[in-house]
This record gives structure tokens, C-alpha cells and sequence, in this order.
């Protein structure tokens, strides 16, 4: 049981809204579609469901081409980030409405209805209407609809984004058991790394309109493919400098040149885009070949326990994550410390040409 | 008021606050005046028509009385029994509920492809449709009398019914599209992703969304087509003869008979007066959602 896009593409006019894409979705996975606003993760999450037609490429269910069939005959369920149910009927009528449609009996749709409830903790609300519920029990209500249709194909676009904090704590957790079960294909997506990761199973970067890296989720994380796919999956985005390799003689952005060491010997002479990811910016020495950077503070944010400081490093704007509360006055000079081995480095290209040594063992 | 038996503390403004708030109770306020003032004024001619309707002839012209001096029911006698006033009545209903079953009927599935779908020339299409709400009746009122008659609808109850959609169904469609677009297309996907077809979705999630829509434009079409004289008039000779026909033919017919004539325009508040009582809910809904 596989979902196969061989080349999917999508253009409204002019615009390439899905660039020709090639994926291929295992039976009984979690995929996270990952990407910023206007990615394309919900055009791309429309065409597996078949709301909208492809322009170009096949779609393949369980190896039978469905490209062009009907949504209603189609083995798919999907949540939305608003919360649609049918308001005019009771919660209870909702997650049946797909059973009934499919001619079950109405001792199967009763039991059926009543587990999903209890697992969703939806039982107390079944005799009420949708729109009498709370933003959370609304949209248990609508994957309530989703998980008792059985479906194989689940795809959830973005489904707690509406949520409060709270709320999308408890339901990220109970996501991953309620469906794990289930057996079917599960393509969740996201804006949020973070949420990604806590979901496990297969990441798909998006990034305008193409899927920049597929594979098992921390595997991305560790090792991106490209700048472009490490900078989608990191919040706030990776930061980045250039690095150029000279005659056994490295510089990293504006810095005294340094002689190449460890891994930077074996690396081709040329221009490189060295990245890394704001928790690793330290503001103290902590190992003794550190790179010490002095940049300017531009922006410095406290959110509790952490400190946000946007630091501008010659031409770069780089972001730091700093523990602790660091009163950082605006417009001062800082030292910023940052060790080698935390260090991406992407080629001329933007392919991943040496990923940080912290992150080979995964 | 009575503060002998509270005691008083000195710079306690409470007892000055409910002293204040009782005289403000007692005072009539200007907007109640205007509201009265209004509703008279509004009042007043349905007061004069129902007044004339249960006196005699010889009272109305020879008197003047701001009540009845005999209250008889003689007119609404008159125009219950005889066949040629009542069946007005019955025709006027007739043609009205086709129209407004034909108006929403079509309206329906036209407001739905505007809410839902771009298409080549919607924009154009749909101010035009609202044009003709703008046209009077009585441009139309030659082409359709030569039109119904040359095929043979000339004094039906279609034939009318036909003639108000012209100006219902523009306005059917201005309202339910306004609905309609409120309602999230996402739960038309989610229907279809749930096995709904179109027309069973459409039947059972649909129309319980928009049923203050239906019932706004229904209450349209049926005050619009009731009160509408010219067209019904001239389609029309005999079998399918409107109320307000047979008054203004009675006129000319039978002299003056003022009372009767009273009672039969009472008559015809009723139906209206119905419609708005069944959906004064859905009317105080609709203005608030939709687009009127």
C-alpha cells in the first residue's frame, strides 16, 4: 500500500505552483510535509487527495494510476487548519457521515463512532453541535471524521496551527498513538520544525514549490541535503556565512585567514556557504577552537528563559539563541564564540558539501 | 422616594444613584417619543383600511368616524362567498408560491456556480442579472403580453408566475450567492472527500447552511410577486385574475363599494403578514450574514 507521485506538477497560468516532484509515501508512515507559508504544502496535499488536478505527472495508489478519478471514490481523508465540520449536524452524525455514506451497518457505525470518540475524548460532546464546542474539540471532531472513515490515505494540512498553545501540546502527543495504529499513509503538515521532529517518521523540506530533500526525519534535520532545506528546517532559520578555501588556508566570512585542520584538509579549494543553527552561537568560550566572532548587536529579545540576540556580522544577519536572560544593549559589540565542528558547509550550489561533524553519528 | 427609614452616610453616593436612575424611568426618553410617533404615523392608513372595511358604505361616505359606529362584518361576507372576489385570492397565491418554488429553485444551483467557481464573463454576467431588477415592469409588460399569447399562456398562472422571475431570480441569486460565500469551501471538499456526491451534498449539508439564506430570498420573491400589479394584470383576463385586479375591475364595474373594497384590501395583508411572522428570524439573520 504506497502513494506514488511520478512528476506531479501543478502551474496555474504562468506560475509553477508544484515543481515536477517524484515521492514515494510507504504504507503505515507518518510524513511531515515541512515548509514555510506558501511552500506548497497544501497544493501539494490537494493533489494527493485529487481536489485539484494535476498539470503534468501521475498519481499512483497501491500501484493502480488514480490521477484523474473522482475525490469520492478516492481512499483519502484529510483535516484542514480551520475546523470544518457540518454545523447543522451533531458531533455524533459527523464522524458517522462517512460510514453511512459507505452503506455500513448501523450496529458497525455505532461501535465505531463510540471508539473514536473515547479515543479522541470526544465522548460527553457526541449529542452536541459542532459550532457549541471549543476550538480543540471542534477539531478532535474533525479528525474523528477522518479516522473513522479508515481511509489509507490521511492527510492533515496543518491541523493545530489554530490552536492554542496548550492545546497543541496535548493533541501533538496523541496524533502519533491515535494514528499509529491505523495502518493507512499519514502526510501531516507543518510550518514548524520543532513539530516535525516530535512527530518522527519521513520529512519532506518544501520550499517554493519544491520538495528539496525526502527522507527519515532527523536524517534531515542532521544532514540537509542543501542550504536551502537547512534553512526551512530550523526555527529561527539556520545562519549563514561564506567561507573560502585558499592554498590550505581557510576564512570564515570577514575573519583572519586560519590554516585548514581535521576535516576543512580534505575539502576542495573554492568558495563555500558555511552554516549553523542559532543555539550554537555561545556568547562564552567553551572549548578552545572556537571561532570568535565580534558582530554588533541589532535586536536583542528575552522570551523567558531564553534570549533571542539578531547579531549583524559584516554582511550577514545572524540569529543567536542564548540561555539564560542576557541584557545585550542595542548597537554594542559582542564576542561570539562558535566551534568548527557545528559548522554546515553548502558549495557554490548550495548542496551540502561537509555536514557539521556533531551530527554524523545519526 | 422613601430614604427616611435607610441612614444616610454622609458622601455615600448609592441612594443619589437609585433616586437618579427612577427619575430617568419616569421620564419619556425623545427616542421613545419618535418611535411612537412613528409607528402611529405608520399605523395609520392600515388603521383607516381596516376601520372603512367593517362599516357600511352609507357610514363611510356619509360620516366621518374614527371608529365604526356598526361594525359589520357584511364586506368580508361579501368577498368570502362570491367566487369572483375570493378566487382572486387563490389565483394571486397560486401564481406567487410557483414563482417563489421556480425563483429559488433556479436561483439555487446559480448562486452556487457564482460563490463557487470563476468562469468566463461571472462579473458581467452577474450585474447584468442585477439589471434587471433596475428595468420597470412596464417595459416588459407589451413583449410579454405579445410573447404569452402567441404561445398560448396568455391568462395562466405559469404565465405570471414565468413574468416575476425576471426580477425574482436576479434577486434570489444577489441574496443566496451573498450566503453562500460565507460558508468555507473547505466543507464542500470535506463532503466530497467523505463519499458525499455533489447533488446529495448539496441536498443534506449544504441547505441547512444557508436555510436563513433560502428563507430571506423566499420572503423576497413571495412579497415582491404579491404586491406586483402591473404584469399580473395585464397577462392575465379571467382564469388566473390577481386579487388586485379584481379590485380595480370592480371599481370601474360596480360604482363604488368602498367597504368592500376595504375588506378585500385587508384581506391582502394577510399573506404577507404571515411570511413575515414565519421568518422574522431567519429576516433578522439574513440582513445581518447575507449580502441585502
Amino acid at each position: 500500500m504506497t502513494l506514488e507521485l511520478r512528476g506531479l506538477a501543478r502551474r496555474v497560468g504562468a506560475d509553477a505552483h508544484i515543481h515536477p516532484t517524484d515521492l514515494t509515501l510507504e504504507a503505515g508512515t507518518m510524513n511531515v510535509l515541512l515548509g514555510p507559508t506558501l511552500a506548497g504544502k497544501t497544493t501539494l496535499m490537494r493533489l494527493m487527495a485529487g481536489l485539484d488536478a494535476p498539470s503534468e505527472g501521475r498519481l499512483y495508489w497501491r500501484g493502480e494510476d488514480v490521477t484523474g478519478r473522482r475525490v469520492q471514490d478516492r481512499d483519502v481523508a484529510m483535516v484542514y487548519q480551520q475546523f470544518i465540520n457540518y454545523p447543522s449536524m451533531s458531533v455524533y452524525d459527523n464522524i458517522a457521515s462517512p460510514l453511512r455514506l459507505m452503506g455500513r451497518s448501523a450496529d458497525e457505525i455505532d461501535r465505531t463512532v463510540r471508539e473514536t470518540a473515547s479515543m479522541l475524548k470526544l465522548t460527553p460532546m457526541l449529542g452536541r453541535r459542532p459550532l457549541e464546542l471549543s476550538g480543540g474539540q471542534q477539531q478532535r471532531c474533525a479528525m474523528g471524521r477522518a479516522l473513522a472513515k479508515g481511509a489509507g490515505l490521511v492527510l492533515l494540512d496543518e491541523p493545530l496551527a489554530n490552536l492554542d498553545y496548550k492545546l497543541r501540546e496535548e493533541l501533538r502527543e496523541e496524533i502519533p498513538r491515535i494514528f499509529a495504529k491505523s495502518g493507512a499513509i499519514f502526510v501531516y503538515a507543518t510550518t514548524e520544525p520543532e513539530e516535525a521532529l516530535l512527530l518522527g517518521g519521513n520529512a519532506a523540506a518544501l520550499w517554493e514549490g519544491r520538495v528539496t530533500q525526502f527522507g527519515p526525519t532527523p536524517r534531515v534535520y542532521r544532514r540537509p541535503a542543501d542550504a536551502t532545506t537547512a534553512r526551512v528546517f530550523s526555527d529561527p532559520p539556520m545562519n549563514f556565512m561564506s567561507l573560502e578555501k585558499r592554498a590550505g588556508m581557510l576564512r570564515f566570512g570577514a575573519q583572519d585567514e586560519v590554516p585548514a585542520a581535521g576535516r576543512y584538509e580534505a575539502l576542495p579549494d573554492g568558495r563555500y556557504s558555511a552554516g549553523f543553527r542559532p543555539n550554537h552561537l555561545e556568547l562564552e568560550r567553551h572549548n578552545a577552537g572556537a571561532l570568535e566572532f565580534v558582530a554588533r548587536v541589532a535586536v536583542s529579545e528575552i522570551t523567558g528563559s531564553e534570549t533571542f540576540v539578531h547579531l549583524d556580522y559584516a554582511e550577514w544577519r545572524w540569529v543567536g539563541l542564548m540561555r539564560g536572560v542576557r541584557h545585550l544593549p542595542q548597537g554594542s559589540e559582542v564576542r561570539v564564540y562558535l566551534s568548527p565542528a557545528h559548522i554546515y558547509l553548502f558549495d557554490g550550489e548550495g548542496r551540502l558539501a561537509s555536514a557539521a561533524p556533531y551530527a554524523q553519528a545519526a | 422616594m422613601s430614604s427616611a427609614d435607610t441612614t444616610d452616610i454622609p458622601g455615600d453616593l448609592a441612594p443619589d444613584r437609585a433616586r437618579a436612575r427612577s427619575a430617568r424611568r419616569w421620564r419619556p426618553s425623545g427616542s421613545t417619543l419618535v418611535m411612537v410617533l412613528y409607528i402611529l404615523f405608520l399605523m395609520l392608513p392600515i388603521y383607516w383600511l381596516i376601520n372603512m372595511s367593517l362599516k357600511t358604505n352609507a357610514e363611510i361616505l356619509g360620516t366621518f368616524s374614527l371608529w365604526p359606529r356598526n361594525p359589520t362584518l357584511a364586506n368580508y361576507r361579501t368577498i368570502l362567498t362570491d367566487a369572483s372576489w375570493y378566487m382572486g385570492y387563490v389565483n394571486s397565491l397560486i401564481y406567487v408560491v410557483m414563482n417563489t418554488v421556480i425563483s429559488v429553485a433556479v436561483a439555487l444551483p446559480a448562486a452556487y456556480a457564482f460563490s463557487r467557481y470563476s468562469f468566463m464573463g461571472d462579473k458581467h454576467l452577474f450585474f447584468w442579472l442585477l439589471t434587471n431588477r433596475m428595468a420597470p415592469p412596464a417595459v416588459f409588460a407589451l413583449p410579454f403580453f405579445q410573447l404569452y399569447s402567441s404561445v398560448g399562456l396568455f391568462d395562466t398562472h405559469i404565465a405570471v408566475a414565468l413574468a416575476h422571475c425576471l426580477f425574482n431570480v436576479p434577486l434570489a441569486v444577489w441574496i443566496l450567492e451573498g450566503f453562500m460565500r460565507g460558508v468555507p469551501r473547505e466543507i464542500d471538499e470535506t463532503a466530497y472527500i467523505d463519499g458525499y456526491s455533489f447533488p446529495k451534498f448539496f441536498v443534506k449539508i449544504f441547505m441547512p447552511l444557508i436555510a436563513s439564506g433560502i428563507g430571506v430570498a423566499a420572503f423576497f420573491c413571495f412579497m415582491f410577486s404579491w404586491v406586483e400589479l402591473l404584469l399580473s394584470r395585464t397577462l392575465t383576463s379571467v382564469d388566473a385574475k390577481p386579487i388586485a385586479a379584481t379590485m380595480t375591475r370592480t371599481v370601474s364595474a360596480s360604482g363604488l363599494d368602498w367597504g368592500v373594497l376595504a375588506a378585500a384590501g385587508a384581506l391582502t395583508l394577510i399573506p404577507g403578514a404571515l411570511v413575515v411572522f414565519f421568518v422574522r428570524n431567519y429576516i433578522a439573520k439574513g440582513f445581518a450574514l447575507g449580502r441585502v
